[in-house]
């Protein structure tokens, strides 16, 4: 976790922001984050982000549910408690595919949230920087990342060419900290050197 | 959730020159102002019922369950039939959010996020019913298989009773996830609104501090398809495990292989119904014609006509069945128990023929489809006749069994029963109306999402097209 700096431009339609997007990378600056108040479809692309693998997660997660039912199930019907049910077999598979199958979407949709809420890093309690309260409104916010030869002055100008409603610098925490949304402050505040 | 292109001759699904910033607007507004002395009225009514449910429940447990009228053959009476009930309302949550959102139907943006709050809502009521019904409840964690100090003792993994544990846990669990996770953008929206620091805490707290990066909208897109993709077979099966407990049975009536189906269409049925009560006071209440369009409900209105003829079919089905059979016994439960409207109970059959097959095929009109009062007296009507489905099903086959000497005398509910069900009424309703007062009951980013693609004031002007007379319009695309 360190304190950084940003330029940052605020878009207020997609139609601006795919191009801008583009300009941006071409020119050569390296693009933090954009925050959309809703999914905008291709932005990924356009950021240059691979494709997210959550969904083999979930697949892994899923085969792990259907495994564990079946294991648990089997050993205890047939090794540790083999019940008597009117002679009929105590392996008895087919009268176990409901809860195969539930443990298997149980295992699959939990797993995956635990994954997203992690990978993502968010959880209740945690605290970001957001650069525009309008973010998760109605503005697309581009973030660039300041290296120390970034002139802030020339990126501004830069991103308002490239259509930006408002623009702006700022020195802010990169990462998430344990915080509260009507409190300002943070646990390391008097670390304001840049990294 | 990709829905790439939309015909210009569709009906908007969002009506009204909308901006981004008035989608936001209008759907939070509602959660920022203090709530309307209507929405009193109803929260206290709610609480009320609960509160009376709470106390039934109180004497169920103290006194044991001999305070319902259930009787030597009636084991499953008013109870069972809830639990039915309610599961199947949940099931049009799961539709809308899962199912339509694999069919990439835009029009479930407007009404998703309310359908699955009713969803997780109604499958709370529903496991109550089973749990208070075990009587010595407090002994309900028997039902989870864990090494313990009896044996171990488990369960028997070949019930259909252990299936539906698992089944409804599951629905539960994977619903309630599903739903937050979709409401997590939402509620951030709300945090950065929030203008009280009380506001601004809770929200914060909630929204998991939730940033909108172009990265976390990509998973969560990811995450959305792959748990509706998940949800899909899950609600399938929640309701055909319930009709299992029956259909795995040797209770005439009971014993059919056409449960299943049926079951999850009658569940589709009465949750959709279950949805249009709840939207048309929704939108009326707090504004919100303009997303919860007349396009909407009459969409539902054609799922409601489509699935109450699919349970239209399967009655005659089991009608037929039970004469094809040639089994007196089956012949006695479908041609005596219940089509003869002069047998003890059968009065409740044709309550349900009505209400479920004849009355909703009214939605064949499109005029009928599109007036929200006949949707709304339809609504309630196809739920009542859900009901007394649930009651067909488990008490005429259960009144008389193969011992004559045991018929019962009439059931009807003790009082307590009853409270039990109003108690589930209020315990939905109390939710609900929390819900609607502190979450946003229409998904906002979703919203923003189809406002460009389908939103009024994005579509082409079709009207001078649509006002060309036939001949001049033959003429001018026939070259």
């Amino acid at each position: 976790m360190a304190k950084k700096k940003f330029v940052v431009g605020c878009f207020d339609t997609e139609d601006t922001l795919f191009p801008a997007v583009k300009k941006v990378r071409t020119a050569g600056y390296k693009i933090q984050d954009v925050y959309t108040p809703f999914a905008v479809h291709g932005l990924d692309h356009a950021l240059g982000m691979r494709e997210t693998s959550l969904h083999t997660a979930g697949f892994i997660y899923g085969i792990t549910g259907t495994t564990t039912a079946v294991s648990c199930i089997s050993w205890i019907f047939t090794k540790d408690w083999p019940l008597d049910i009117g002679g009929k077999p105590h392996f008895a598979l087919p009268a176990w595919i409901p809860i195969m199958f539930e443990l298997t979407v149980l295992f699959a949709a939990v797993g995956m949230v635990l994954t997203f809420c992690y990978i993502c890093q968010i959880a209740p309690f945690v605290k970001k920087h957001h650069f525009h309260p309008r973010a998760t409104d109605d503005l697309f916010v581009m973030v660039i990342e300041c290296t120390d030869k970034t002139n802030t002055q020339e990126a501004e100008m830069f991103l308002q060419n490239a259509g930006a409603v408002e623009t702006k610098t700022e020195i802010a925490e990169d990462g998430w900290w344990i915080g509260r949304y009507d409190k300002d402050e943070m646990p390391f505040d008097k670390n304001l050197t840049l990294a | 959730m990709s829905l790439k292109y939309e015909s210009q001759l569709r009906e908007p699904l969002v009506y009204g020159n909308k901006t981004y910033h008035q989608v936001t607007e209008d759907i939070i507004r509602p959660i920022e102002a203090k709530p309307s002395k209507l929405w009193y009225i109803g929260f206290y009514i709610s609480v009320a019922l609960l509160l009376f449910g709470v106390y039934s429940i109180y004497r169920d447990v103290t006194y044991g369950i001999g305070q319902w009228n259930l009787n030597k053959t009636i084991g499953w009476g008013w109870d069972i039939t809830n639990f039915v009930w309610w599961v199947g309302i949940g099931h049009a949550g799961t539709l809308i959010s899962a199912i339509l959102l694999l069919f990439r139907q835009g029009w479930r943006t407007g009404v998703n996020r309310a359908a699955e709050a009713m969803t997780i809502f109604a499958v709370m009521c529903a496991g109550q019913f089973p749990i208070w019904h075990m009587g010595r409840v407090w002994m309900a964690f028997f039902v989870m298989p864990y090494p313990n100090s009896r044996g171990p003792l488990w369960v028997n993994f070949n019930s259909p009773l252990l299936w539906d544990v698992f089944a409804i846990s599951t629905y539960f669990t994977v619903s309630l996830l599903f739903w937050y996770s979709g409401l997590i953008p939402d509620l951030a929206t709300v945090r950065d609104r929030a203008k009280t620091k009380l506001r601004k805490h809770l929200y914060g707290i909630s929204s998991f501090g939730w940033t909108g990066s172009t990265k976390h909208w990509q998973r969560h897109e990811s995450l959305s398809l792959v748990l509706a993709g998940l949800s899909t077979p899950l609600v399938l099966s929640v309701h055909t495990i319930v009709s299992f407990d029956f259909a795995t049975s040797v209770i005439p009536g009971w014993h059919t292989t056409i449960f299943p189906p049926y079951f999850v269409a009658g569940a589709v049925f009465s949750g959709f119904a279950m949805v249009q009560s709840l939207m048309v006071v929704v939108r009326k209440v707090f504004g919100m014609e303009d997303y919860i369009t007349m396009g909407h409900i009459e969409a539902m209105n054609k799922v409601i006509v489509l699935t109450g003829s699919i349970v239209g079919i399967a009655y005659l089905t089991e009608l037929f069945m039970g004469w094809y059979s040639q089994s007196k016994y089956e012949g006695y439960t479908f041609w005596y128990s219940r089509a003869n409207l002069f047998s003890p109970y059968g009065w409740s059959y044709w309550g349900m023929m009505a209400c479920n097959v004849v009355s909703p095929q009214i939605f064949w009109s499109r005029k009928m489809r599109r007036n929200l009062y006949v949707t709304f007296f339809m609504s309630v009507l196809v739920n009542i006749g859900m009901w007394f489905e649930r009651f067909v099903i488990i008490v005429t086959s259960l009144y008389r069994d193969y011992l004559p000497s045991s018929w019962s005398v009439y059931y009807s509910p003790s009082v307590w029963e009853i409270g039990f069900y109003a108690g589930s009424f209020g315990l939905f309703f109390t939710c609900f109306f929390l819900f609607a007062k502190y979450m946003p009951v229409i998904a906002v980013a979703e919203i923003k999402y189809v406002l460009k693609i389908s939103g009024e004031s994005y579509k082409d002007d079709m009207s001078a097209i649509e006002n060309k007379e036939a001949g001049e319009f033959a003429h001018e695309f026939a070259h």
